[in-house]
């Protein structure tokens, strides 16, 4: 009995740092489709791209860990701004399938220049020792680094729902994904907007998958193998909204665990299969408006 | 999208017109002239098959899918283990692995194509990755990733037998694929065809004038998964080994940028995008396969961006504009 509990302790715990993690990369995708409604394939190559500027950074600026993070976040959400206003502004409102196969080029080229510069080996950034070893919680040992992912994603969160919620920006967010044309015919810049919002979806993934490279290693095929985690996160919770990928983040995060843990012989099977049947009950998400 | 602007090109008569014997003729000359590279252009004309199975639903029915290599898999499997327990007749391994994969089609499209947008393609791509799934951890069937290998195949019609350079299986997979295109050239210029482009261009308005759009979806759908079936068991057949790169996501992939890339809702692009696809990639892949991928993505993305019709676009252009 006590082993069980301690199983079930430690796949609630891993599970939700590994779901957090996907919350934080998929997010900014969630909002992107339903505020431009966008396709884009292409969303976990922000997250590689923060995952290896980390480690860049780190290497060739001699920088410690956590101004090193901070930076690559910002660099991702710079130069995001200018492919969104070159290239993906283009395909608003273009085909699924141009969208589909445009950010699927994208994805080759991010694959083809990750494996030139990084090779193909994963890499993981060195932890400042502060982050390393293990915390006492309730007569169990947690690593701290994952407590440490849960904390400081948990406060993103809460700033992105307060920033959504509470401010102008985040208002006029909202109004743009309830009806772009009304929004914009009542003075709000949606294509600044667009960017904008572009930008701090592509600062979270690249936060997220910098933050988890401890859970998902970088890897120069990343935004290919992880791409189907972070679109079932954004389809099965429905997109354009905070709290849907919040529930399939977990739902994923938490489920995958707990079949890699208990059934590993069906790999990934559960997910895939609750995936299909969550979309055919409820094609928009389970919190997606029709 | 790029297929709209044809509509008079090549749906003008359903008559054969000359230049659509050409690549047949090409493909009798390689067999003549190109004996060292037969293995390689049986592959392209399995290719061939896939995609063209694709601009069924891509091209015509505007079923945007990322999960079509599972109908090429489901078939490559079907006909590998067919021959591995039961018997190692092509013919009916083929045959097998079409009907399989019609009737996988039709049980998966009937759920798929109740959905639109982002619902679809994500279905396509949890279906395609509970098939790798199943076919990566059911290794007693299907020998998880060392794959099934050495798979016995017999002579065809119990005389012609495949030999070390690629002959038979060349002219074997040739076959096969003018079966296809002959399918599926019949099935664009018939009336059934005329309907699936007017899904594509406005479902609504179809369904409005009492065509039933889900069923008529339905059909082609089981039919391009029954001839990527039927390509994947090619493949099986003629290089004896069936691995799990038959049904990854990298493939479903691959073979809607080939078509793109040739050219979509047009028919002969499937036939061209493979041709030069398969043929630069045995060529640069070699000497630096991650160039090859940043070069082919960049491509993609300058096709989208200007070139929307693929290769045969631009020769379309280009005819124009000298005539």
């Amino acid at each position: 009995m006590e082993t069980f509990i301690a199983s079930v302790v430690s796949v609630a715990f891993h599970g939700l740092a590994y779901g957090m993690v996907l919350y934080a990369i998929s997010v900014g995708l969630s909002i992107t489709m339903g505020l431009m409604g966008f396709v884009n394939l292409a969303h976990g190559v922000f997250a590689m791209a923060g995952g290896y500027l980390v480690i860049t950074a780190m290497a060739w600026l001699g920088l410690p860990w956590l101004p090193a993070l901070i930076l690559s976040c910002l660099a991702v959400a710079v130069a995001s701004t200018m492919l969104e206003r070159w290239l993906y502004a283009r395909f608003y409102g273009a085909s699924e399938l141009e969208q589909v196969l445009f950010t699927m080029g994208l994805i080759f080229a991010a694959v083809a220049l990750a494996r030139l510069a990084y090779g193909p080996l994963p890499h993981a950034a060195t932890l400042p020792p502060m982050l390393k070893g293990q915390i006492e919680l309730a007569g169990r040992a947690f690593p701290t680094y994952r407590v440490f992912v849960i904390i400081t994603s948990a406060v993103l969160v809460a700033l992105l729902w307060i920033g959504l919620e509470r401010t102008r920006w985040g208002a006029m967010v909202r109004a743009a994904v309830d009806n772009r044309g009304m929004a914009q015919s009542i003075g709000i810049h949606t294509s600044r907007l667009f960017t904008l919002t572009f930008a701090v979806g592509s600062g979270l993934a690249a936060l997220g998958g910098a933050l988890g490279s401890d859970l998902i290693p970088m890897t120069p095929t990343y935004p290919f193998e992880q791409l189907v985690y972070f679109l079932i996160v954004v389809s099965i919770g429905g997109t354009g909204t905070l709290r849907g990928p919040f529930v399939g983040a977990l739902l994923i995060g938490v489920g995958d665990t707990a079949c890699k843990y208990w059934l590993p012989e069906f790999g990934s099977f559960f997910i895939y299969a609750a995936t299909f049947g969550i979309l055919l009950w409820r094609p928009h998400g389970m919190l997606g408006r029709a | 999208m790029a297929a709209s602007g044809n509509l008079q090109g090549y749906a003008g008569s359903a008559r054969l017109r000359p230049l659509e014997l050409l690549p047949w003729v090409l493909a009798i000359a390689t067999y003549f002239l190109a004996q060292g590279y037969l293995a390689l252009a049986s592959y392209v004309l399995i290719i061939c098959l896939f995609a063209l199975s694709l601009d069924l639903i891509v091209g015509y029915a505007g079923i945007v899918t990322l999960g079509h290599a599972a109908y090429f898999g489901f078939g490559a499997y079907v006909a590998g283990i067919l021959a591995v327990h039961c018997s190692s007749d092509p013919l009916l391994g083929l045959v097998a692995a079409c009907l399989a994969s019609a009737v996988f089609g039709a049980a998966t499209g009937a759920l798929i194509l109740r959905t639109q947008g982002l619902a679809l393609i994500m279905l396509t791509l949890a279906m395609s990755s509970i098939v790798f799934e199943v076919a990566n951890k059911w290794t007693g069937l299907t020998g998880g990733t060392d794959g099934l290998q050495g798979v016995p195949i017999a002579p065809i019609l119990g005389s012609f037998s495949f030999d070390m350079f690629g002959r038979t299986a060349y002219l074997y997979c040739l076959a096969v694929l003018i079966v296809g295109w002959w399918l599926v050239r019949t099935i664009v210029y018939s009336p059934f065809g005329r309907a699936l482009v007017g899904t594509r261009e406005n479902a609504a308005r179809m369904q409005a004038i009492g065509a039933p759009v889900y069923l008529r979806r339905l059909l082609a759908y089981t039919i391009a998964a029954a001839l990527a079936g039927t390509a994947g068991a090619l493949l099986t057949q003629t290089t004896q080994f069936v691995g799990l790169s038959v049904v990854g996501f990298e493939l479903s992939g691959e073979i809607l940028v080939i078509l793109v890339l040739g050219g979509v809702g047009r028919i002969y692009g499937a036939l061209v995008g493979p041709v030069v696809y398969i043929v630069a990639r045995d060529y640069f892949a070699k000497q630096s396969p991650d160039y090859w991928y940043l070069g082919i993505g960049i491509l993609l993305m300058l096709v989208v961006l200007f070139a929307r019709g693929g290769i045969l676009g631009l020769v379309d252009k280009a005819k124009a504009r000298f005539s």
